[in-house]
């Protein structure tokens, strides 16, 4: 430990050119970013001098504040929906599958194709003359194509959902593994049954697999891009649609820069309340 | 019983997982210009399509340089940044990593604006190079996870026996270090090679006039003619992935059953 001690200005010469690069990369734009959302557009450039009028218009309008709540509902139905349907997947591969590797590489690889593409797929699978639709017809099931299965919030959770498992499956799985087996059986011997058992000592041990899957899932679903526009419709819109057309469309930066950081600052705000309370529960429940 | 319905359950989990990306490859060999049911007959007519679109080609070769490009920078400075912080210890260190972790917890679309506007500010074109720029900011992170992990596996003793021996610190770095942590690296270069290669947003604000592969595609969903060969696309991008899957498992189970030389 002297040695790492007496070197320790190798250290931050090996830890600078990252530094260096993330600092170009991430805290400059940033910077510029939180400039922008200072100032006012005036046709193509920017008014003179500094004015808060972009965050009174981002906290003010009701249709932002519409569009903001409606993103975190989302990706919060999306969140709760990708975990709950990967904790039973990885409590089985953790404690039942004989061959586990294979379940794991079986559970990934429809991740690496294209994110775009996967959820192009699912545009495909719910469109009006999708693969869910004309199959229901060709079964006579259905006379008349169902029209409420794309272009809404459901079809984007869903598809986020599906593009997001593995975010779920492999925290909750590498939680569940590290349990101590013989905290199981100890709790066997006390006398716990089989439910007892999973609440009081393996749901609360895997619990920081949860969270971490939450958040993983949580932070980027809500500032999505690609699936609101490929599959939401005008009544799946998210923020991310919104800033984008600031920017692009309307050519308004400083609004658009404005959105982005209350945005940003929000997913901040409410991940950081969900891993002090989960972790509240946690406590509570030992 | 209980065992019974979790392995069900399972399955039919894998199906959900699947089936959407089956339709993929089934209907890009679908003799029909309608993606519908029923399928009307084989053909590899969008395969063909593919091979003589010249726009689609250029923009695999963009996606490909930007690929390899960005793997191995953020590995090199993955690399350095992980052995920085796993070797000495560092004052700062912690702050260090939560910052160069930051970009997984900012939305794409806040990272590829910022980096716009930092382009328009410097007066610098939209590029190929700042498209790297931009995936960098999503790949040191993963780069420096995998790596750090690696590091941390290892006997720093076997540096230290180096030196003894009268290896100066660069010899030590090429002769122990480096074969030490080459499982680690290629699997840091596969790991950032596909993230980048699939990366959409951050491409589609910085490429400019030179679409990488997603922003290709991205520009072909609105054409419905088109659409099948686009499936073809990803019917071929995913055999290509899964291969690269295969290829990277190999070779991490290569360097774990044997993690220290001689050993």
């Amino acid at each position: 430990m002297a040695d790492g001690e007496r070197n320790s200005g190798e250290g931050y010469v090996l830890l600078s050119p990252t530094l260096v690069v993330m600092g170009l990369a991430l805290a400059a734009p940033l910077l510029l970013m939180t400039l922008t959302s200072l100032k006012s557009q005036q046709g193509l450039s920017f008014g003179e001098g500094w004015t808060l009028a972009q965050y009174g218009a981002v906290l003010g309008k009701a249709s932002y504040r519409a569009l903001f709540i409606r993103s975190v509902v989302i990706s919060g139905a999306v969140t709760a929906a990708t975990v709950c349907l990967a904790y039973p997947i990885a409590y089985f591969v953790a404690f039942h599958a004989r061959r586990k590797f294979l379940w794991l590489v079986a559970l990934t690889v429809p991740f690496w194709t294209s994110y775009l593409l996967r959820v192009f797929a699912w545009k495909i699978i719910l469109g009006f003359d999708g693969v869910i639709n004309s199959g229901l017809m060709r079964l006579h099931l259905i006379g008349q194509p169902l029209g409420f299965l794309l272009y809404n919030p459901f079809a984007v959770v869903v598809t986020l959902a599906h593009a997001w498992a593995a975010f779920a499956v492999l925290p909750i799985y590498v939680s569940l593994e590290k349990i101590d087996r013989s905290l199981l059986e100890a709790a066997s011997d006390l006398g716990d049954g089989a439910v007892r058992r999973f609440l009081r000592i393996t749901l609360p041990l895997s619990l920081p697999g949860v969270i971490g899957a939450a958040i993983l899932i949580f932070v980027p679903t809500t500032g999505d891009y690609v699936t609101p526009a490929l599959v939401g419709g005008t009544q799946g819109t998210m923020i991310a649609n919104l800033i984008e057309v600031e920017f692009n469309g309307v050519g308004n930066w400083p609004l658009g820069a404005a959105l982005s950081l209350v945005s940003m600052a929000m997913v901040a705000v409410i991940a950081g309340l969900f891993v002090a309370g989960a972790r509240a529960v946690a406590r509570s429940a030992r | 019983m209980k065992n019974r319905g979790l392995l069900f359950y399972a399955f039919a989990y894998l199906a959900f997982l699947y089936l959407p990306v089956l339709v993929l490859p089934v209907f890009s060999f679908n003799n029909s210009e309608f993606i519908a049911f029923p399928l009307s007959g084989f053909t590899t007519r969008w395969y063909a399509a593919l091979a003589s679109d010249g726009a689609m080609q250029h923009a695999l070769g963009n996606s490909l340089k930007v690929g390899i490009v960005t793997a191995l920078l953020s590995t090199i400075l993955g690399l350095s940044a992980a052995r920085a912080v796993t070797r000495y210890r560092l004052r700062g260190a912690g702050a260090a990593l939560g910052f160069i972790s930051l970009p997984l917890f900012i939305p794409d679309i806040v990272l590829g604006l910022s980096l716009l506007l930092l382009l328009g500010a410097a007066g610098l074109p939209l590029s190929l190079a700042a498209v790297v720029l931009g995936h960098l900011l999503v790949c040191v992170p993963f780069a420096l996870t995998v790596l750090i992990a690696r590091f941390e596996g290892f006997d720093r003793n076997l540096d230290e026996a180096s030196a003894d021996l009268g290896e100066d610190g660069w010899m030590t770095f090429w002769r122990v270090t480096f074969p030490l942590m080459l499982p680690g690296i290629v699997a840091s270069l596969l790991l950032t090679f596909i993230t980048s290669f699939d990366e959409f947003l951050l491409a589609y604000f910085l490429s400019g006039t030179e679409a990488t592969l997603p922003v290709y595609i991205w520009g072909q969903l609105r054409f419905p003619e088109r659409l099948p060969m686009v499936l073809a696309l990803g019917a071929i991008i995913l055999g290509a992935s899964v291969g690269l899957v295969i290829l990277a498992e190999y070779v991490r189970n290569l360097g774990a059953r044997k993690p220290m030389v001689g050993a």
